[in-house]
C-alpha cells in the first residue's frame, strides 16, 4: 500500500498551494476528442501493467453496463473491473451516472444491459451469493433511526448472513475500524451526522465483504472525520477491494490508487494513481519578467512548443522533454529582463477533470472505442 | 431469515407509540362492547332460560363483539402497515435489504409476517374477554374457535393488503388511506349487487363480510377459508411483484 499512497499524499498537500488557479475552466483547455481517446488508449496500459498482472484478482468485473430511464441515458457502455488492494476512485460532476452505476453494482437497480461479475460470480444469476460479497454504503446512510448502533449492527449482520458464532467478533471488529466503541448503546438517531456515517461504514464492512462500495463516504462530515474516514478506507484498501464515489477531487488523490472520470454516463478517463501522477507533472513554466520579454527568443529554447502571455507581465511556457528552467533564467539574464518569479506550473486533477467534463462535444464516441 | 426481518419489524412497532396507543385504544373499545353485550345478554337471560335451545353467550355476546372487532381492525389496520415499507423507501434504508443477500420474498414474506404478529399479540388480547366469560360460566368452545380463526383470516388479508398498498407508494399516509379504502370497499361490496340477482352472485363472494359472517356462526366452509387465502396469496404475490419493480424503474 505504501507506495502507492505516499506520492498520493504528496499532491494533496501540493494541491492545497495550487488550489486557486482552477481557472476559468472551460474555454482555455477545451478539450477536443482526440485528448479524450488518448486517455483511454492509455487506459489498459496503466492498468495492466506487468507487475500487476502477476496476482491480480479481479473482486469486480463490469462489462459493457447500459441503463436507461425511459429515453434518459443514465449509464453507457461502462466497463472496469478492480482488483484486491485497489481503491477504485469514481469521479463525476453530479448527474454523471456514478450513483445510478453503484447502485447496479450493489443490486440495488437492474441494468438494461451488461454483465457484473463479483468475485466471478455473476450478479443477475446469483445475487444471492454475489451480494454478500459485496458491502454498500448509499449516499445516505441506510440507518434506522429507532434502534442503537448495537441493535442495528446485529440486525445488519443477520441480515447479511453471518453465523451466529461469529457475530460478536465481526461486530467488534467493525466498532473498532469506525471508531463507534462509545456509542454503542446509543440510538442511532440521536447522533451527529458523522457518526451515523461511521455507522453506515460499519454497516458495510460488517460481514468482510471482498468488495466495499461507498457513495460519496465524507459529505456532510467535519474536517478532522474526513481525515479518519480517509484514514479508514486506505487502511479497508489492503484487504478488500474498494470502490468510492466522489466529486471532492483531493479525496481521490489522498486515498486512491485508481482513477476514474464518469461524465454522462460514459467512462472518459480511467488510469492508475501513478499514471495519473506521470500526468500531472510540469508541462509548463510559469515566469515573470519585469521586462517584457521577446517570444521569439523564449521559443528558441531547447524544448520549449509554445509560449503564452499572461496578464502582469507573466509568461506561461510550455515545454516537452527537457526543463528549459535553467537556460530560461541564463537567457534572461544575458537579455535583462529581470526574471522575479519563476515556477513548474503542475496540472492539477481538476483541470483534467475539468477538461474532460467540460468538453461540449460529446466525448462519447471516441471515448468508448478505446 | 425471514424471522430475521420479521423479528426486526415487530420490534420497530413495539419501538414506536404507535403500537401501544393502538393495543390500548383497541383494547379499551373492545372491553366496553364486551362489557355492553354482557350487560344486555344477562337482561334477558332469565328469558333466555325459559326457551329451548335458545341461543347461549356464544352467539348473543361473542359473535357480535367479534364482528365489531373486525370493523374497529379494518379502521386500524391501515395505521400498522402503512409504513412497513413505504418508509424504508422513504428513508432509504430499504437499500439496506436490497444489497443484502436476501431476495424480494424474503423481506416481504418477513415483513408480513412481522404485521402478523402484531395483529396476533392484538388478537390474543382480544381473544382473552370471552375467555375471561369461562370463569363464570360454559362456552361453545367451538363457536369460540371458529370466531378467533376467522378473526385471524380476516387480519391475515387485512395486512396483506396492507402491505401492498405499502408497497406501492413511498408516502405512508398515502398507504394508509388506500388500504382504508380497498379494505372498506371490499367490505361493502355486496350491497351494490343486492337488487339484482345476477351480479350479485359475484359481489357477494367478493365480499369480506359475507365470509366472515358464515365463520362467525362457527361454520367454517372452505370456500370462506380458501377465499381469505386467495386473497392473502394474492396480495403477497403483488407485493413481491411490486418491489422487485423498484430495481427496474422505468
Amino acid at each position: 500500500m505504501g507506495k502507492a499512497v505516499q506520492p498520493a499524499q504528496r499532491i494533496f498537500t501540493y494541491d492545497h498551494s495550487h488550489a486557486a488557479p482552477v481557472r476559468p475552466a472551460c474555454e482555455c483547455h477545451a478539450v477536443n476528442i482526440q485528448s479524450v481517446s488518448h486517455y483511454n488508449s492509455r487506459r489498459n496500459e496503466a492498468l495492466y501493467q506487468p507487475g500487476h498482472l502477476m496476482n491480480r484478482e479481479n473482486l469486480i468485473q463490469v462489462e459493457h453496463l447500459h441503463r436507461y430511464y425511459g429515453q434518459t441515458r443514465a449509464v453507457h457502455d461502462v466497463s472496469f473491473d478492480l482488483a484486491k488492494g485497489e481503491v477504485l476512485g469514481f469521479l463525476g460532476p453530479n448527474g454523471a451516472g456514478k450513483s445510478t452505476t453503484m447502485q447496479m453494482i450493489t443490486g440495488n437497480l437492474a441494468p438494461s444491459a451488461g454483465q457484473i461479475r463479483v468475485h466471478g460470480i455473476d450478479l443477475l444469476d446469483e445475487p444471492r451469493r454475489a451480494k454478500q460479497e459485496i458491502g454498500y454504503l448509499p449516499e445516505q446512510p441506510p440507518v434506522y433511526r429507532d434502534l442503537t448502533v448495537d441493535e442495528y449492527l446485529y440486525y445488519c449482520a443477520r441480515l447479511n448472513r453471518v453465523a451466529r458464532g461469529h457475530i460478536e467478533r465481526a461486530m467488534d471488529r467493525a466498532r473498532d475500524r469506525c471508531g463507534l466503541g462509545d456509542v454503542r448503546r446509543r440510538l442511532i438517531g440521536n447522533l451527529s451526522k458523522g457518526y451515523q456515517q461511521r455507522v453506515g461504514i460499519a454497516q458495510a464492512i460488517l460481514h468482510t465483504p471482498a468488495v466495499v462500495i461507498l457513495d460519496e463516504p465524507t459529505v456532510g462530515l467535519d474536517p478532522i472525520q474526513i481525515l479518519e474516514i480517509r484514514r479508514l478506507i486506505r487502511e479497508l484498501g489492503q484487504d478488500h477491494g474498494i470502490i468510492l464515489s466522489t466529486h471532492i477531487l483531493p479525496e481521490v488523490q489522498s486515498t486512491c490508487n485508481q482513477v476514474q472520470i464518469i461524465h454522462r454516463g460514459q467512462l472518459v478517463f480511467t488510469d492508475s494513481m501513478a499514471g495519473l501522477e506521470r500526468r500531472l507533472q510540469a508541462t509548463s513554466l510559469v515566469a515573470a519578467f519585469h521586462v517584457t520579454p521577446d517570444s521569439d527568443a523564449l521559443q528558441q529554447l531547447p524544448g520549449v512548443t509554445a509560449t503564452e502571455p499572461l496578464d502582469g507581465g507573466r509568461v506561461r511556457i510550455h515545454y516537452d522533454g527537457t526543463d528549459p528552467s535553467e537556460a530560461l533564467v541564463e537567457l534572461a539574464v544575458n537579455r535583462q529582463w529581470r526574471l522575479h518569479e519563476l515556477s513548474p506550473d503542475r496540472r492539477t486533477l481538476e483541470q483534467i477533470f475539468i477538461e474532460l467534463t467540460c468538453a461540449e462535444a460529446p466525448a462519447g464516441e471516441t471515448g468508448e472505442a478505446a | 431469515m425471514l424471522l430475521t426481518i420479521a423479528g426486526r419489524e415487530l420490534r420497530s412497532l413495539f419501538l414506536s407509540p404507535l403500537a401501544w396507543a393502538i393495543l390500548a385504544v383497541v383494547q379499551f373499545i373492545i372491553a366496553y362492547l364486551f362489557l355492553s353485550a354482557v350487560d344486555a345478554y344477562l337482561m334477558v337471560q332469565p328469558r333466555l332460560a325459559a326457551i329451548e335451545g335458545a341461543p347461549g353467550v356464544a352467539d348473543l355476546v361473542i359473535a357480535p363483539l367479534f364482528g365489531n372487532a373486525a370493523i374497529i381492525l379494518l379502521l386500524i389496520t391501515p395505521m400498522i402497515t402503512m409504513r412497513v415499507l413505504s418508509e424504508e423507501r422513504r428513508n432509504r434504508t430499504i437499500s439496506l435489504l436490497f444489497s443484502a443477500p436476501v431476495s424480494m420474498t424474503e423481506i416481504i414474506l418477513g415483513k408480513y409476517l412481522g404485521v402478523l404478529g402484531f395483529f396476533l399479540v392484538l388478537l390474543a388480547m382480544i381473544a382473552l374477554m370471552p375467555l375471561s366469560l369461562l370463569a363464570g360460566t360454559e362456552l361453545d368452545l367451538g363457536k369460540l374457535a371458529a370466531g378467533l380463526a376467522g378473526l385471524t383470516l380476516l387480519l391475515a388479508a387485512f395486512s396483506a393488503i396492507g402491505l401492498f398498498m405499502s408497497a406501492l407508494t413511498d408516502q405512508p399516509t398515502i398507504a394508509a388511506i388506500s388500504t382504508f379504502g380497498l379494505l372498506l370497499l371490499l367490505w361493502i361490496i355486496d350491497w351494490a349487487g343486492k337488487s339484482e340477482a345476477q351480479v350479485s352472485g359475484l359481489f357477494a363472494y367478493l365480499s369480506m363480510l359475507r365470509h366472515y359472517e358464515t365463520l362467525l356462526k362457527g361454520l367454517i366452509h372452505s370456500t370462506d377459508v380458501a377465499y381469505y387465502l386467495l386473497i392473502t396469496i394474492l396480495f403477497l404475490g403483488l407485493s413481491i411483484r411490486r418491489l422487485d419493480a423498484d430495481r427496474l424503474q422505468h
